[in-house]
């Protein structure tokens, strides 16, 4: 971008490259890291330690975790399906009050921009939200904790209102208008399919929160049988023996299985189970992404 | 029902069809961003539970300010409130100065491909969460197999327990913070250098100004109105924490409290602990102090650039 008029020289672009090479490599480490433990021998991490290049090659954490799809399975069934639904119905509920809060001519349209807006400054806090959705509309122990919660955001909100407003000509609207469609047919057939970077952003947005999330199942979820793949590594973080104890509720021996189990490598590798989506997916999702921030800085 | 039919006959279709579809959204709302605003009401009560939520508040008798005057005479609140202002000040410091930096620097690369390759790298600490991280963390310090325990003792050093060093938490947590949301400070600035009218450059070069020399005079005059646009925005959220990182990531170690609590594990923690009188009442506090700060913000936002503001 900074084209041939503003160039460094050579030595500077080397030294900028080098550095660039170090900062990439540390913000990579990690997975480097977990992954080359997820692959270690137990032994090996039990005699050397964790290292960043496996010492024994092993898959035996992998093994172990297949064997356990009792627990892991459902873990990763209960991620992605509360990944998928949560992101539907974000994207849904969050383009359907952006679309209304865009046009022009709507009577409720300062009402309901406020209603957005307000959340944004003031928030119940964590208390009186925790005792709402767990006491009051019953969330407890239900995957409605997981998914309700987080599927609307403010900020979201006034992406889709500004990318509406400002992309979707009004000369369109109302030629639609006159060939008799009611605004909602508008909604699902004109601004949506106009809109795909935006809803890409959006559900971007959306699907990260919900893969990542932790917290909403740290705050609702008891039941063994609804942790999400994060829940489970916090549990297995806290407590390594977590998928002995818990194998025992789901019928397997669980004496057995606390002597059999690749303790360390486990952990890393349901950590890996984690990341290897977003790794593999976000380089090509990147660049959505990166629209949505950018048209979320700029209001209209 | 009744409200919607009254609606056809006085609006619009347009309007009627608007507010359908804007309904789920507006229950949405309603159930979990407005609803949780009146339940603050349990700050000034001496909540108990007795059959469902509004019951409770119903039964549980009025406390005036007692829970408020219980928190602000505990230790634990002026450390917290100390903890969250103080890391957020180093926080702000820092995710400004680092992103526009790197940012500025990685504009200058000669080779595109070069900068679209590490601007991916250092974009993926953003997509971890601080369940993995703290996992990874983990992976570094443990004192039984962890990296730095095997590299210390290869070296002759004996092992240590990191997780009751408190002295070396700040840091870390510093390093954690900066090192997450880099990518996305980049981001945004790298959006406004790509903005600069090239023009600026041709005429410099003409000049005779060094690269350094734009940057100084060009370039970073031009993203200035972002920058601050930056700074002020997180201003706004001095009251506000990362629970995972203050929680998760130090696992909740007894010996690091001092430096890793902060009000978001303050809040959580009395939560849980069932002492709801103390963890309303600092919620409510940071509600409100986090409002304060916002609209505060926002007019100094106003003062800078009308067109970025909220309101």
């Amino acid at each position: 971008m900074q084209s041939k008029f503003n160039r460094i020289s050579k030595v500077t672009n080397a030294a900028f490259f080098l550095f660039f090479t170090i900062t990439s490599l540390i913000c990579l480490a990690p997975l480097v890291f977990v992954a080359s433990i997820s692959l270690s021998s137990e032994r090996s991490i039990q005699d050397l330690g964790y290292s960043m290049i496996p010492r024994v090659f092993s898959v035996e954490a992998y093994v172990f975790l297949s064997q356990q799809s009792a627990i892991i399975l459902r873990a990763l069934m209960v991620s992605a399906g509360v990944t998928v639904f949560g992101t539907l119905l974000g994207a849904i509920l969050t383009t359907s009050i952006g679309y209304a809060i865009s046009r022009p001519g709507y009577k409720l349209r300062g009402f309901l921009t406020w209603v957005v807006f307000i959340p944004m400054v003031f928030n119940g806090g964590l208390v009186s939200t925790y005792y709402i959705n767990s006491n009051l509309l019953g969330l407890r122990d239900s995957f409605l904790a997981l998914v309700l919660p987080l599927a609307v955001s403010s900020f979201n909100v006034v992406v889709a209102k500004t990318f509406f407003k400002s992309t979707i000509p009004e000369s369109l609207i109302e030629s639609a208008k006159l060939d008799g469609a009611g605004q909602i047919a508008i909604y699902a057939r004109i601004a949506l399919p106009l809109s795909l970077p935006v809803i890409a952003a959006i559900s971007l947005f959306l699907s990260f929160s919900y893969w990542n999330d932790w917290f909403q199942s740290m705050l609702y979820i008891d039941d063994a049988k609804k942790l999400s793949l994060q829940a489970l590594l916090t549990q297995i973080m806290a407590n390594v023996d977590y998928l002995a104890k818990n194998a025992a509720t789901m019928g397997i021996s669980s004496s057995q299985l606390a002597r059999s189990m690749p303790k360390e490598g486990a952990r890393m590798a349901i950590a890996a189970l984690i990341v290897i989506p977003i790794a593999c997916a976000y380089p090509f999702f990147q660049k959505y992404f990166i629209s949505g921030l950018t048209v979320g800085a700029v209001k209209g | 029902m009744a409200k919607k039919k009254r609606k056809r006959f006085l609006w619009p279709a347009d309007d009627a069809e608007l507010s359908l579809l804007a309904l789920p959204a507006f229950l949405w709302y309603v159930l979990f961003a407005y609803l949780p605003m009146f339940g603050i009401v349990i700050a000034f009560k001496n909540f108990k539970i007795k059959g469902n939520f509004i019951t409770s508040i119903i039964s549980s008798e009025w406390a005036g300010f007692a829970n408020f005057r219980f928190l602000f005479s505990s230790a634990d609140a002026g450390l917290a409130v100390r903890n969250t202002l103080g890391y957020n000040a180093i926080f702000i410091i820092l995710g400004t100065a680092l992103p526009v930096g790197f940012a500025l620097m990685i504009s200058q690369l000669h080779s595109s491909r070069a900068k679209k390759v590490f601007q991916t790298a250092m974009f993926m600490p953003y997509f971890l969460s601080w369940v993995v991280i703290s996992a990874v963390v983990w992976a570094f310090l443990s004192y039984d197999h962890g990296l730095f325990n095997t590299l210390a003792e290869s070296l002759g050093f004996s092992r240590s327990n990191w997780y009751m060093k408190k002295e070396y938490w700040p840091f870390i947590l510093v390093f954690l913070n900066v090192w997450k949301n880099l990518g996305y400070g980049m981001v945004v600035y790298l959006a406004a250098i790509a903005g600069v009218d090239q023009a600026f450059y041709e005429a410099a070069v003409i000049d005779g100004a060094t690269p350094w020399q734009q940057t100084w005079k060009i370039t970073l005059p031009s993203i200035k109105t972002v920058i601050v646009l930056m700074f002020i925005l997180s201003m706004g959220r001095v009251f506000y924490s990362d629970f995972g990182l203050f929680y998760q990531v130090p696992r909740d170690s007894n010996s690091l409290f001092t430096v890793t609590n902060t009000i978001d594990v303050m809040v959580y923690k009395s939560l849980k602990s069932a002492t709801v009188g103390m963890a309303s009442a600092s919620a409510l506090f940071q509600s409100v102090a986090g409002c304060v700060t916002i609209l505060s913000a926002n007019f100094l936002v106003r003062k800078v650039d009308p067109e970025s503001a909220m309101i």
